[in-house]
């Protein structure tokens, strides 16, 4: 422990020539109280000396950098007054450290000044950077392709070893949230079917409800929206973690096209896993269904598995399918375009990976929509 | 001159991850106002050595005392104790990156004194002007350059005046020029403030522009083959590996 602190005191005092002398005395400790800076000034006021100041610590026990603020803020008072002072009073240690503290003169315009902006020149700001965002998302979009391009020609430079890896993280051990969701999810859509079908008595369209619900639209959306969370998010945070490492700089100054080497790989392991996670989310949520349906409606077995069947043609997996491609392009690139864009410190990598999530959702959601009406005119 | 005091001692320390031994049977002495360099070749465990002294790392053996008070052999408590009364200037500045330079220094002062908003601004005006810095207050780490992070990092680590100041690399990734100004800095700091300092580096130019008392660890012994003054380390050390390492392997001629 450090030394409780003592109390601290300095007076003023006028000597002859016009000189006043303050004297420090006790510990003036930064957890010591300080006397009142205030009432200082007040009485070298009223002293009026005309030929300056000078110090006293004899009696100073004990200084830190309590001592110094203090010691500064006279400084600039004497300053301004154009009172004289003589510093050979004070300890040497607080005098070279004083004088350190202005061998170097701050910066010409090195201080910000607080700017106030009206709401026109904000809104007029966040339109501009808003362009600005959508020019690099399409430019982003296009060098990707040009890249697929290269792929398929074979002349990228494609990371082999890597995709392996990365099909593995986006494909198989991303099995066990995505069984746990869309369980719950079908559990979910027949509670709320069956609630509403039973006063019909009609309990069996559940089968129909969960069956088309999963394969049309909730398989695809569940299994996009835990990639985003998961996969898009990871993305992100490792594009982001080799932009702050200049791992990035460093493939691109070996020539090696950061897009073809990190950006490809993790959208093709994903546009691939995607619709298989799908497929498999499809069979979970049935499988929820089917719990509601044959354990709590007491519907028989075969009969649920065969309403399933009829309902469920081969063309409504394969919207789910499409989708789900589809959706994995969007996470993928959400993911991979937040890490190229992050920049270099802890905030703006954490800050990509939550900006990548919420790209990444809400373009699923737009894009569903949009699909959804497609389907809806093609009549699919 | 007067007479030296001891600060931190070191005793029988063995530093080891897991069963891979880094370095075992240190024992040197600190003595209070000392610049003590801690030298040696790349991947001896100078890094390690400083993580025990700061309290991030446990020793496997041996004892550090700081006063006389047993660092690791302390309660929970009075380490942090401790702790509190040493400041670190890590390799790269480690500065808070969501913080501003202002905020970074301020941080330690909100949490461990009772200072108010308007008295905390002065002391963080006072470190970053010792530094060099006035002026840059609401400046982000990520805005200003490397030399200047590593300065603020200094003025965050002498925020509660610190009786031990480590350094880990001072002047790697420094111009020399630079690299000269934060030298005489930690001189002036010890001068001025009478603080112990502790330095890792492995800067020639440095160990005997400021260091006034060393140890050298190596890797091939796992332990430390010489200490003391410097100048005299490379003038009369008996060791070949010390005095090569001292004149970059210039007396070594074949």
């Amino acid at each position: 422990m450090r030394d409780p602190a003592g109390s601290a005191s300095c007076h003023v005092d006028h000597k002859a020539d016009g000189l006043a002398e303050i004297r420090f005395e006790g510990d003036w400790r930064i957890h010591a109280d300080l006397p009142s800076f205030a009432d200082l000034v007040r009485r070298i006021e009223s002293l009026r000396p005309a030929a300056g100041i000078t110090f006293d610590s004899r009696e100073l026990k004990a200084w830190d950098s309590g001592f110094l603020t203090f010691l500064r803020k006279l400084m600039v008072h004497c300053q301004s007054k154009q009172i004289a002072v003589q510093v050979e009073g004070l300890p040497e240690g607080a005098r070279r450290l004083l004088q350190l503290a202005t061998a170097v003169p701050e910066r010409q315009g090195a201080r910000r000044e607080a700017r106030r902006t009206g709401w026109l020149a904000r809104l007029g700001g966040s339109t501009i950077a808003y362009i600005a965002a959508t020019k690099d998302m399409l430019a982003f979009l296009g060098e990707v392709v040009t890249a697929l391009g290269r792929l398929v020609t074979g002349r990228a430079r494609f990371p082999y070893r890597d995709f392996g890896v990365l099909v593995q993280d986006c494909g198989a051990r991303a099995l066990p949230i995505v069984s746990l969701i869309s369980v719950l999810v079908g559990l979910i859509l027949a509670f709320v079917g069956a609630v509403q079908l039973q006063m019909f008595g009609a309990q069996i369209y559940v089968a129909n409800l969960v069956g088309l619900g999963m394969a049309r639209e909730m398989g695809a959306m569940m299994a996009a929206v835990i990639m985003a969370g998961r996969t898009g998010a990871a993305f992100a945070a490792q594009l982001g973690t080799m932009q702050v490492n200049e791992e990035i700089d460093a493939l691109a100054t070996l020539g090696i096209s950061p897009i073809e080497f990190l950006v490809l790989p993790r959208m093709l392991a994903l546009v691939l896993m995607m619709p298989l996670l799908c497929l498999y989310a499809n069979l979970m949520g049935i499988a929820g269904g089917f719990i509601v349906g044959v354990g709590m409606l007491d519907l028989p077995f075969k009969q649920y598995l065969v309403q399933t069947q009829n309902a469920v043609a081969l063309n409504h997996f394969m919207v789910g399918l499409v989708k789900s491609a589809i959706f994995g392009v969007i996470v993928a690139l959400a993911g991979c375009l937040r890490g190229m864009q992050s920049g270099r410190s802890a905030t703006a990598v954490g800050g990509a990976a939550t900006s990548a999530v919420v790209t990444g959702i809400i373009y699923i959601v737009v894009a569903d929509a949009i699909i959804t009406v497609i389907c809806d005119i093609l009549g699919v | 001159m007067e007479e030296k005091q001891p600060h931190i001692v070191v005793e029988d320390l063995t530093m080891a991850y897991g069963d891979f031994v880094i370095q075992q049977d240190l024992n040197f002495c600190i003595n209070r106002g000392d610049i003590f360099i801690i030298m040696g070749g790349s991947g001896c465990g100078k890094s390690t050595l400083l993580r025990i002294l700061v309290g991030l790392k446990a020793p496997s053996r041996g004892r550090v005392f700081f006063d006389a008070i047993d660092f690791w052999g302390a309660s929970e408590m009075e380490r942090e104790d401790l702790m509190h009364r040493m400041g670190i200037l890590y390799q790269s500045g480690a500065l808070w990156s969501s913080m501003t330079l202002a905020e970074n220094v301020a941080l330690p002062l909100r949490e461990y004194t009772r200072l108010n908003d308007a008295q905390i601004r002065e002391v963080v005006a006072l470190k970053l002007a010792l530094v060099g810095l006035a002026g840059f207050e609401d400046y982000y780490p990520s805005e200003i350059s490397g030399g200047m992070r590593k300065r603020a990092g200094l003025a965050r680590a002498m925020a509660l005046d610190p009786e031990i100041l480590y350094f880990d690399e001072p002047s790697a990734g420094l111009d020399p020029i630079s690299a000269k100004r934060l030298d005489d800095l930690i001189l002036e700091i010890r001068d001025s403030m009478g603080a112990t300092i502790v330095v890792v580096t492995h800067e020639l130019a440095s160990i005997f522009a400021i260091g006034n008392n060393a140890v050298f660890l190596d890797t091939a012994s796992k332990t430390m083959i010489a200490s003391g003054d410097p100048r005299q380390m490379a003038s009369s050390s008996p060791d070949e590996g010390v005095q090569r390492f001292l004149t970059r392997g210039d007396t070594f001629t074949v």
